[in-house]
């Protein structure tokens, strides 16, 4: 049967062979999409989602339902998105949305999240899952702060891939000239960034152009449409399959006739590949044994990769619970509780030098004591802000690099090699609230 | 020698069963008192076979709790039966007959059953203390449902509020609760309906039989096939005739309409649903079709 090759259906029978690839050997692209309502993001999104059909007849007349009943002239692709009561009053994105859709290769999940500075967090956070990042600029304005603060982000976050789609082409008459200007600003304003793939695509959203495909308005533009680099991009590259760390999630013990000395670790392996046979370390205790085998399920299997979800066996009775960490004898983390790391906060009190909070790290617990706020870092500017750090800390939405003090030592990596064991979220003790993202830093 | 990469690749599936598991094991080790909240549906169905697996070779370390309206599907109750036995898990079940008894919830003779669940379902939560309840609620399923967190945070009244949801990072899940709250968690969050039958295939696992293409006694209300029963019966006007039919979601027998289907494996499902016109719950469900933001009040007072 043959596939669609433009990533759109066009009979029963493409719909079908998709719907049996999802089980088969499909592949997974997280992406996460940040814009406001003016740059055409609902409308692409709403777009992609038609164009895969994602969206059922009845999704969509309750949208048209709405639309009309609201006075609108064209059908507001938005409200397909726009979830909750409050946002559809507003018209505004307020929180993170899911949305899923798969072409016949690949499957996407979506982090819909909101453009505006006041909702930084709700951006952070849909970037922390994502391989790709999807910025949207419109092709009239060029470059605004918004869009650099979106770069910025994305870059902080340390997604691999970015997209800059320069929308609305059709409104500047699909002007090379135009998309030359815009593709050359943001090409060096994201030098100074960690974006290690980056691809500048000119597309209109509502009329369709390079968005699934390739547009005959702009036949000066040789690269692929947006579906196309979705649905190519590399990203099993993206993972660390050399340094192991395994942070133990659960001790299985089932305590049964059948299995009475069972005892495994289970746990999602963040990096590296481990195998039966190897020789490890248990950290923080620092003690070695060898993997005796690794369980999926009731299968023994020979090797375990990210992000796979095992149980793993050791040949020696160590003493190892939740929150330590196996890794490899000459290449483990250094157990550490002085932490340096850039910190997303999330809540409307500041974050003060000498505060208190609890801190989760991989799968461990701990509290963790504000040691300093070196700076706030401008996401608009790049520009490091020491005094507004004194003077205030951190304020809802701000970015900032602060010194830990924690209770337990953290078995972490620099967040730029390992987004798993370099990530921990701050908890507020009283409240529970998360209010707190942290990345750790290089070690200088 | 040199490995490529792209030898260790997961399928999506595969990634969605580790992320899965990895939230089973999470609420596990970090709460006091889990219980898996269980329909019979083939989405909790999925979700049994998943913390099957996160714990093996130990026994799921949580009982699961069925919310009885009285108005199940007999072959649900029967494949209910059939998963706890197999599995040696605790079944809690908590009736909605009694809870009308008791004067937990009251009927006003309008109220759904599947709206009194909620207040069932919320009393049961309290009364034996459950900290966290899992769900098998997916976000492709409904709007309000596309921002719900997995770890979803209830209060004392057990209420969501969706301004007041916690950011959720990476695979960092904040379970911290205060007394009396407790957390929804949803594991299958960012499975499709898609990815549950593909699973539900190539597991292998027992599902309800009215999933499949059968002969029913049923008749048309509202736009919907709903099932000719005793506590079921047809109104003045409605007719009931035997048709080819399954059901697309499983919940309580008044309200939950079948298609007219033949699909009577898997594959032929899977085919089925490629090329459908109506989301699962817009087809078949009564209770989502009221106003566009029926699944968000109902989430709010303590729904699934």
């Amino acid at each position: 049967m043959p596939a669609p090759t433009d990533g759109r259906f066009h009979n029963d029978a493409q719909l079908i062979s998709t719907a049996q690839n999802v089980g088969r050997n499909m592949d997974l692209l997280r992406f996460a999409t940040a814009g406001s309502v003016d740059d055409g993001k609902s409308t692409l999104i709403g777009r992609l989602l038609l164009d895969s059909k994602s969206i059922f007849e009845d999704q969509l007349e309750a949208v048209e339902a709405t639309s009309e009943a609201k006075g609108y002239d064209y059908t507001d692709l938005a409200l397909l998105t726009d979830g909750l009561r409050s946002e559809r009053e507003q018209g505004i994105t307020i929180d993170v949305a899911y949305r899923y859709f798969a072409t016949p290769n690949r499957k996407f999940i979506i982090a819909d999240t909101p453009g505006h500075v006041q909702y930084t967090r709700n951006m952070v956070t849909g970037a922390s899952t994502a391989d790709l990042g999807l910025v949207l600029v419109d092709a009239r304005n060029g470059l605004t702060e918004q869009s650099r603060r979106h770069a910025v982000i994305l870059s902080l976050l340390r997604v691999p891939h970015l997209v800059l789609a320069v929308n609305k082409m059709d409104l500047v008459d699909f002007s090379q000239e135009v998309y030359d200007n815009i593709q050359a600003e943001f090409t060096s304003f994201a030098t100074k960034l960690n974006i290690p793939d980056l691809q500048v695509i000119p597309i209109s959203a509502l009329a369709g152009d390079n968005v699934v495909n390739r547009s005959e308005n702009m036949d000066w533009y040789q690269g692929p449409s947006l579906m196309h680099h979705l649905e190519n991009v590399h990203v099993a590259s993206d993972r660390d399959l050399v340094d192991a760390r395994f942070p133990v999630q659960y001790v299985v013990r089932p305590k049964s006739d059948e299995f009475h000395d069972y005892r495994g670790y289970g746990g999602m392996v963040a990096s590296g590949v481990l195998k039966p046979g190897d020789e490890v370390v248990v950290l923080p205790s620092g003690m070695t044994s060898k993997i005796a085998g690794i369980d999926l399920f009731d299968s023994e299997i020979t090797e375990a990769f990210p992000p796979m979800s095992v149980t793993i066996r050791l040949t020696d009775d160590v003493d190892v619970s939740r929150g330590d960490m196996i890794a490899r004898v000459n290449n483990a983390p250094k157990p550490s509780q002085d932490i340096d790391a850039m910190v997303c906060w999330m809540t409307n009190e500041p974050l003060r030098k000498g505060q208190k909070l609890a801190i989760k790290h991989t799968t461990r617990n701990g509290r963790a004591l504000v040691k300093d706020i070196q700076y706030r870092l401008d996401i608009n500017t790049l520009h490091r802000d020491t005094e507004s750090a004194a003077a205030n800390g951190l304020g809802l939405n701000e970015i900032g690099r602060v010194q830990l003090r924690t209770t337990v030592p953290l078995l972490c990596d620099p967040y730029s090699k390992n987004r798993t064991t370099g990530s921990f979220i701050l908890i507020d003790e009283a409240t529970g609230v998360t209010v707190g993202a942290g990345m750790i830093n290089d070690r200088t | 020698m040199s490995q490529t990469h792209a030898d260790y690749r997961l399928s999506q599936l595969d990634q969605l069963e580790a992320e899965s598991i990895h939230i089973f094991r999470e609420v596990a080790a970090e709460f006091e008192k889990p219980v898996l909240m269980f329909s019979g549906g083939k989405d909790s169905i999925v979700m049994m076979r998943l913390a099957e697996k996160a714990f093996y070779p130990a026994k799921i370390p949580f009982p699961v709790l069925q919310v009885d309206t009285g108005y199940d599907f007999p072959e649900v109750l029967a494949t209910r039966d059939n998963w706890v036995n197999r599995l040696g898990v605790r079944l809690i079940v908590a009736s909605v007959e009694e809870a009308l008894a008791k004067g937990i919830v009251v009927d006003d003779g309008k109220t759904s059953r599947n709206r009194h669940q909620i207040g069932t379902l919320l009393a049961a939560i309290e009364e034996e203390g459950f900290t966290a309840a899992f769900g098998g609620g997916r976000r492709d399923e409904e709007k309000a449902r596309a921002k719900e967190r997995v770890y979803s945070h209830r209060d004392e009244f057990g209420q969501w509020d969706p301004k007041m949801q916690r950011p959720e990072l990476w695979s960092l899940y904040n379970g911290r609760l205060h007394a009396g709250e407790h957390m929804r968690i949803f594991p299958i969050s960012n499975w499709t309906e898609l990815d549950v039958w593909h699973y539900i295939g190539r597991e292998g696992i027992e599902i309800p039989s009215i999933y499949f293409s059968h002969q029913r006694s049923v008749f048309e209300r509202d736009g919907m096939l709903l099932t000719e029963s005793d506590f079921n019966p047809c109104k003045p006007g409605e007719e009931a005739s035997t048709r080819t039919v399954r059901f697309r979601t499983v919940g309580d027998l008044t309200m939950t309409g079948c298609v007219e289907s033949t699909a009577a494996t898997v594959d032929e499902i899977i085919d089925e649903i490629a090329v459908a016109r109506l989301t699962e719950r817009g087809a078949t469900r009564g209770d989502d079709r009221f106003s566009e933001a029926a699944m968000e009040d109902r989430k709010k007072e303590g729904y699934f």
